[in-house]
C-alpha cells in the first residue's frame, strides 16, 4: 500500500463534482515500502505492455481506479494525443537549441505521462505553479507552446499572462514556487473557493529548504495544494540517493499529510492519483504529496551530458516503460485506435513542429528600452533617470555612423 | 482627535489597524504577531480584533513567510509581513531577491506584488548577535524593491499606510531603538510623498543627510553645532530606494557641504551612492568632498561595544569639523 496519512480528517468544505464511482475519502494506511533500494511500490493502472491492471487483484490501486472510471476511449485517445504533441514540441525545441535558435532547453522527454495525466486532472479554476520543465502541463492548460520558448530564446522571462490560463510563469530557482503555491492555496481557502492548487517540482528540489517550508505551511494551514513531484531520478548529475534516504513520497508523513507514489509513466494512474489528491484538497482535507516515479530520458538541459553520469543500461530499462508506447499498445490491443489514427496524429504533430520552428525563428528581439519597463508598478526615480540617460545615449548615434 | 502624540510603536500599530479596517485583502503575517502582538508589540491587539485569518501567526520559517506572502499576493491579497529582527531576514533573502523583486518585471507588468516586509532594524538596544544589523543596502541594491525607513511617529504612521497601498514590494525598516520615541501624528494630514526626503532642520553651513535611527543623532549634532555658531541643515532621507537626490542636491547647492550618516557599514553603503551622485551633480558647488559616517567593515560587535561602533554625536560633529576645514 502506498498511501500514508496522519492528517486529521475534516468535514467536506463543499460539495464538488466527482467522477462517477469515485471512492470516498481515502483510508489512512501504513506504508510498506521498506528501503530506498527496494522495488518501488507504484500505483499503476496500465502496465508497460499496455495492459490494464486488474483492480480486483490489486488492492493497492483499488482506491484510485474509481477516479478514472469515467474515462472513455475518446478520452484515452485525447491523452495519447496530448503526449504525442507534447513530445513532438519538446523534440522540436531540442532541435532548435542544437541549431542555435534557443540558448537552452529543458526537455521533458520521458515525463509526458506524469505531466499530461496530472495536467488533465485539473479544473480550469485550479492554479498551477510549474518549474521550468512543465511543457506538457502548459499544453493541458492551453498555453500556446510557442510562448514557452521566449525565455529559452532570450526574448523574455515568460511569455504568457499567468492569469489567463491559471498557469504561473516558469520558476527557475529550485523549489521557490512550492511556497508560492502554498500561499496561493492559503488565499483560495480564505476566499472560500473550492478550487485547488498544484505545485510541480523535481526530486532534487525536494532537498531544498523552501520545499520543506512549503510542506510545513501547507500542513499547518491545511491548504488545498497538491505537491506533484516528478522523480525523474536525476538532479542534473546527482542521483536520488544523493537527495534522500527514504522513498520520496514518505516524506509527507513527517509533515502530517499523505504521500503517494504513482507510476509516472502511466498516464492513467497519474490522472487518477492527481484527481484523488485534488479532491482531498477541494474537500478541505489539506495537502498531498504525489511522487510520480518516472525518468528523464534526455539531459537535464541541453547544457549537460548524461553519458558522463549515468549508464546506458539504466536508460534502456526505462525506454521499455515509455509512456506513449504503452498507451499506444493499449489502444491497438483494445481497438481504441487504428493505424490510420496514429498516422493522422503524426501529420498533426509534424504541423506543430513546423509552426514552432517558424514562430521561434521569427521571434523579434525585444525593444531595447524594454530593459526599463515594468521594473516597478508605481515607477521609480532612478529607473526614470537611467531610462532617460540611455535613451539620450542611443539617440546620440542617430545619423552619426 | 486629528492630532495625537504617540510613540513610533503605537503609530505603527494604529497604521496597521487602519489598513486592516480599510481593505479586507490586507493581511498581517509573521512569527508571534498574533496573541503576543509581536516581540515589539507592534501588532498588539490586532489578532484579537481582526481574527486569525487576517493576523496570521506563522511557523518559524522566514523563507516560508515571504514565499507564501508572494502566493497570497498572486491571489489578490496584500500581505504585510513581519520579520522579527534584521539578522533573521536572510533565510528569506532568496525569496525576496529572486522572486518578490522580479515578479512584476518578468510578467511584463501583469503581476503586481503589493507585499510589505517590516523589519525592526539597527542597533542601540543592547541586543545579542543578529538582532542589531542594518542590511538596507543589500535591499536597496536590488531592482524591483523599494526601501524606506521612518524616523518619527508621523512618518511611521503615514509611510506604512503608503507602503501598504503601493503595488510594489516595500522593505520597511523600523528603527527599533526609536520605537518608544514620541511624536505628533496628524491623522488627517496629507502626508509627504513616500520616497521624498524632508528637511528636518534648516541650516546654511553644511548638510547632514540621514535616515531612520540616525536622524535623531544628526538633529542633536546640529543643536550642539549651533552652540558653536555653525548652522547645520539636517535632511531625513526617509527612502533608500529610490533616494531623493533632488532634495539632497537642493540642500547641498545651498550649504555646499554634505555628510551622510547611517549605522550600516560605510563601505558600499547608501552613503557611498549618495556621495558619488552628489559629487556628479554638485561638483562645482561643493567646497569639500562628501564625507560618510557609519559602521565599520566588521561584524556588528557585542552589545558592550556598540556605543563605539554606532555613529554618535562626537563622530558626526567630527565629520562636520573635517568638512568645514576644507
Amino acid at each position: 500500500m502506498t498511501v500514508e496519512s496522519t492528517a486529521a480528517r475534516k468535514p467536506r468544505r463543499s460539495g464538488t463534482k466527482r467522477p462517477a464511482g469515485a471512492a470516498s475519502a481515502a483510508k489512512p494506511a501504513a506504508a510498506t515500502a521498506k528501503t530506498h533500494d527496494a522495488e518501488p511500490q507504484l500505483v499503476q493502472l496500465l502496465t508497460p505492455e499496455g495492459v490494464r491492471v486488474d483492480v480486483a487483484d490489486n488492492p493497492d490501486v483499488a482506491e484510485f481506479a474509481p477516479f478514472v472510471a469515467d474515462i472513455t476511449t475518446d478520452d484515452l485517445r485525447g491523452l495519447y494525443r496530448d503526449m504525442v504533441m507534447t513530445r513532438r514540441f519538446d523534440g522540436e525545441a531540442t532541435a532548435l537549441q542544437r541549431q542555435g535558435e534557443l540558448g537552452l532547453w529543458a526537455s521533458l522527454l520521458g515525463q509526458e505521462a506524469a505531466q499530461i495525466g496530472s495536467g488533465r486532472a485539473l479544473r480550469d479554476d485550479d492554479y498551477v505553479f510549474p518549474t521550468y520543465r512543465e511543457h506538457g502541463v502548459a499544453w493541458c492548460r492551453g498555453v500556446d507552446p510557442t510562448n514557452l520558448l521566449g525565455m529559452f530564446r532570450g526574448v523574455n522571462h515568460g511569455g504568457w499572462d499567468p492569469t489567463t490560463n491559471n498557469f504561473h510563469l516558469y520558476t527557475i530557482v529550485i523549489g521557490s514556487q512550492t511556497l508560492h503555491a502554498t500561499g496561493y492555496a492559503m488565499g483560495v481557502a480564505k476566499d472560500g473557493a473550492d478550487s485547488a492548487v498544484i505545485a510541480y517540482f523535481g526530486d532534487g528540489a525536494s532537498s531544498q529548504g523552501d520545499v520543506a517550508e512549503a510542506f510545513t505551511f501547507s500542513a499547518v494551514y491545511n491548504s488545498p495544494v497538491v505537491f506533484f513531484c516528478q522523480n525523474n531520478q536525476w538532479a542534473i548529475s546527482e542521483p536520488t540517493e544523493r537527495q534522500m534516504r527514504v522513498p520520496l513520497y514518505q516524506r509527507a508523513q513527517g509533515f502530517g499529510f499523505p504521500g503517494v507514489r504513482v507510476d509516472g509513466n502511466d498516464v492513467l494512474a497519474c490522472l487518477a492519483v492527481t484527481r484523488w489528491a485534488l479532491e482531498r484538497a477541494r474537500r478541505g482535507e489539506g495537502p498531498t504529496l504525489v511522487e510520480a516515479f518516472t525518468y528523464r530520458m534526455g539531459a537535464h538541459t541541453t547544457s549537460d551530458d548524461p553519458t558522463k553520469y549515468r549508464r546506458d543500461e539504466e536508460t534502456a530499462a526505462w525506454e521499455a516503460k515509455d509512456p506513449i508506447l504503452r498507451l499506444k499498445a493499449h489502444l491497438l490491443a483494445t481497438g481504441g485506435a487504428d493505424e490510420a489514427y496514429f498516422e493522422q496524429l503524426e501529420v498533426e504533430s509534424e504541423a506543430l513542429g513546423k509552426r514552432v520552428r517558424e514562430v521561434v525563428r521569427s521571434m523579434p528581439d525585444p525593444d531595447t528600452m524594454a530593459i526599463f519597463e515594468n521594473v516597478y508598478a508605481d515607477g521609480h526615480a532612478l529607473v526614470d533617470e537611467e531610462r532617460a540617460q540611455f535613451a539620450a545615449y542611443l539617440a546620440s548615434f542617430e545619423g552619426g555612423e | 482627535m486629528a492630532v495625537q502624540k504617540l510613540t513610533i510603536a503605537k503609530a505603527l500599530n494604529d497604521s496597521l489597524r487602519k489598513a486592516l479596517e480599510e481593505d479586507p485583502k490586507v493581511l498581517i503575517m509573521g512569527e508571534d504577531v498574533g496573541k503576543l502582538g509581536g516581540v515589539f508589540r507592534i501588532t498588539d491587539g490586532l489578532q484579537k480584533d481582526f481574527g486569525e485569518e487576517r493576523v496570521i501567526d506563522t511557523p518559524l520559517a522566514e523563507s516560508g513567510i515571504v514565499g507564501t506572502a508572494i502566493g497570497l499576493a498572486l491571489r489578490g491579497y496584500r500581505p504585510v509581513v513581519e520579520i522579527q529582527f534584521d539578522g533573521f531576514v536572510f533565510p528569506a533573502y532568496d525569496q525576496i531577491v529572486t522572486q518578490l523583486a522580479k515578479m512584476h518585471a518578468r510578467s511584463l507588468g501583469t503581476i503586481k506584488m503589493p507585499v510589505v516586509i517590516r523589519i525592526p532594524y539597527a542597533g542601540g538596544i543592547g541586543a545579542v548577535e543578529h538582532h542589531s544589523e542594518s542590511p538596507e543596502t543589500l535591499f536597496a541594491h536590488v531592482p524591483g524593491l523599494k526601501v524606506v525607513s521612518p524616523s518619527n511617529a508621523s512618518d511611521a504612521y503615514w509611510m506604512l499606510q503608503q507602503a501598504i497601498l503601493s503595488d510594489d514590494p516595500v522593505i520597511f525598516f523600523e528603527p527599533k531603538r526609536r520605537y518608544w520615541d514620541k511624536g505628533e501624528v496628524d491623522f488627517e494630514a496629507i502626508p509627504d510623498a513616500l520616497h521624498g526626503s524632508r528637511v528636518a532642520r534648516t541650516g546654511t553651513d553644511i548638510t547632514l543627510a540621514a535616515y531612520g535611527p540616525m536622524v535623531k543623532v544628526c538633529l542633536e549634532a546640529a543643536a550642539a553645532a549651533a552652540e558653536e555658531g555653525k548652522s547645520v541643515e539636517v535632511i531625513d532621507l526617509r527612502s533608500m530606494s529610490p533616494v531623493d537626490f533632488d532634495g539632497i542636491q537642493a540642500s547641498v547647492e545651498k550649504t555646499r557641504r554634505l555628510v551622510v550618516v547611517h549605522e550600516a557599514p560605510v563601505f558600499l553603503g547608501v552613503g557611498s551612492e549618495i556621495a558619488a551622485r552628489i559629487t556628479e551633480r554638485c561638483f562645482y558647488h561643493l567646497e569639500a568632498p562628501v564625507l560618510r559616517v557609519g559602521g565599520y567593515h566588521a561584524p556588528y560587535p557585542p552589545a558592550r561595544l556598540e556605543d563605539e561602533y554606532l555613529p554618535g554625536l562626537d563622530r558626526v560633529l567630527d565629520a562636520v569639523d573635517r568638512s568645514l576645514a576644507y
